[in-house]
């Protein structure tokens, strides 16, 4: 039997501050341009949370709206607000920066965290509302500013700010190790929080038991670890901790983009091997990718898009005859020898699996490929990605000789969709759409789907490589996973059905 | 004679488009030098 998918969830947290301080393109500018026009005019072009909030792609993030229904509002989508927008969808949450760092305070460990006095009273009650098990939800008390701006100016802290003013800071967790210092120490608790975030929502909104986790996998690209282990880990038992499933372990996979893929695919054997009754395959976001491609948009007059964090959380179990399944024997590989031409690549991830199932490229409903939003890579000069990938997947289906050269675009508007997961690496990568898809499964909108992710391993200078993986998930059958019958069961029903005959037989 | 043949190539290539390996592939029945040739990830 094929496992489950139980539940999804997708968190958004909009983090202007946090563009501003963190985000990989501002911190380089600094260093290298302290006085360049770029940072001075980024303030001016920064979105508030209510427009963050009606930003059509952001509510089809979290739910509130279906893929297909940005294809009605004409591109670009960022001064079209959405009338009926909501912070709160069926699939998750767009949050406020001022409460990713109160909880970044909660899920801190080592006290390696000031909050300011008053932002700490101020933030309690956001916390307080969180589904956080009780321990959790009460705040260390907060200290001076003087003392934060001290660890700040004096001891090499990161300043945590929100609403333009400093509330906070990270210490460095050693007074050497770059593994534990300040940046990374506030980049990884981000990922944790934005995490526990993700996990939080997904057993609020599905009614899911915490302590019936058995197993966390998390899949974002950042590293914990230090000077001896740099990559240590294990953000995923960190975040079970906080999420209150206690009878959980976990570890991390790491993959770039592709890791999400991965994750999928380990958690379902796990739970097909019967070594988990199910697996919660989680990512946090990244602060370096914030305002990634700022400078283009503001050579453009355009608002910083890159303002949010991404998270998303799926539950993976065991097959319960309703929820769509994972075909573990249907996977796509980018392998070491598969070659890095276009043609090559949609063979291994698209054709692959499907040829094995004896199915044809327009049998699949739905391709989930890099979801990223077009109205972020356009005006940075990376065109739409969701769309360059549908097309090669036509180009294939066309070279197959399964449609005609004509049909494409009508492949890709029937096959494909708009992109509108934000550009956060990992959170694009196929796993946006798990979670509609989920919807539109138990809908009977659709039979079939594949959720295909790639990763950029050459980012990592280890290998030119880049990687891929693909799943094909289908509508469930109908029948549930039954428990097996243990030789003690078998051995009692011989028992007992021969005591009856004895028994008939002294009548 | 290929358009390339004696020139010095840089390549730049997207992960989502067509990366740089593909490209040097595609030059090696000239005489071109691809002098430097990487991919990169625009998203």
């Amino acid at each position: 039997m094929f496992p489950s998918l139980r539940a999804a969830s997708y968190v958004l947290v909009h983090a202007p501050d946090m563009v501003i301080h963190n985000g990989s393109t501002q911190v380089v500018e600094r260093t290298v341009n302290p006085e360049s026009e770029y940072l001075k005019a980024l303030p001016n072009h920064l979105r508030t949370f209510e427009e963050v909030v009606a930003y059509a792609p952001n509510q089809v993030y979290i739910g509130n709206m279906k893929p297909e229904e940005l294809r009605e509002i004409k591109e670009p989508w960022f001064d079209k607000p959405v009338a009926s927008a909501s912070a709160d969808g069926p699939m998750g949450r767009i949050f406020e920066e001022r409460l990713l760092i109160g909880l970044i305070k909660a899920c801190d460990a080592f006290d390696l965290v000031l909050l300011e006095e008053s932002f700490t009273e101020e933030v309690q009650p956001d916390i307080e509302a969180l589904n956080l098990p009780e321990k959790y939800k009460k705040l260390k008390s907060g200290v001076e500013i003087e003392r934060i701006q001290s660890e700040i100016e004096d001891r090499h802290a990161e300043p945590l700010v929100t609403g333009g003013k400093v509330v906070g800071c990270v210490k460095r967790a050693h007074d050497i190790d770059p593994n534990l210092d300040s940046h990374v120490i506030l980049e990884n608790l981000v990922v944790k929080a934005t995490g526990v975030l993700s996990g939080l929502e997904l057993l609020k909104k599905y009614d899911i038991d915490p302590l019936s986790i058995p197993y966390v996998i998390e899949c974002s690209e950042e590293a914990a670890g230090d000077m001896n282990q740099r990559g240590g880990g294990n953000f995923a038992k960190s975040i079970a901790e906080i999420i209150g499933a206690d009878n959980a372990t976990g570890s991390d996979t790491r993959g770039f983009c592709a890791a999400p893929m991965h994750a999928i695919v380990k958690a379902c054997a796990l739970v097909k091997a019967g070594v988990y009754e199910n697996v919660l395959v989680l990512a946090g976001g990244a602060t370096a990718k914030l305002g990634m491609n700022g400078k283009d948009h503001l050579k453009k007059d355009l608002p910083i898009l890159e303002d949010v964090l991404g998270g998303f959380a799926l539950l993976i179990t065991e097959n319960d005859g309703v929820h769509p399944i994972f075909r573990t024997d249907l996977i796509g590989r980018h392998t070491v020898g598969t070659g890095s031409s276009p043609q090559a690549v949609m063979t291994s991830l698209i054709t692959g699996p499907l040829d094995k199932a004896g199915l044809k490229i327009t049998d699949i409903d739905v391709y989930s490929v890099e979801m990223q939003n077009p109205d972020v890579t356009k005006p940075a000069g990376a065109g739409d990605v969701a769309n360059a990938n549908y097309k090669m997947i036509a180009a294939l289906a066309v070279m197959r000789k399964e449609i005609e050269r004509a049909q494409i675009n009508d492949f890709v508007r029937t096959h494909g969709l708009p992109g509108w997961a934000p550009t956060q690496g990992h959170i694009p990568s196929g796993v946006p759409y798990v979670g509609h898809a989920l919807q539109s499964f138990l809908n009977g909108d659709i039979e079939k789907a594949m959720i295909v992710g790639k990763g950029s391993l050459f980012l990592a200078r280890m290998t030119n490589l880049f990687d891929g993986v693909s799943i094909i998930m289908e509508k469930n059958p109908g029948v549930a996973e039954e428990a097996g019958v243990s030789k003690d069961d078998i051995r009692k029903m011989l028992s007992e059905a021969l005591r009856d005959f004895a028994a008939s037989l002294g009548e | 004679m290929s358009l390339y043949d004696g020139k010095k190539v840089i390549l730049i290539g997207d992960r989502d488009g067509i990366p740089a390996p593909a490209m040097e592939e595609c030059l090696k029945n000239t005489t071109a030098e691809v002098v430097f040739a990487t991919t990169e990830c625009f998203v």
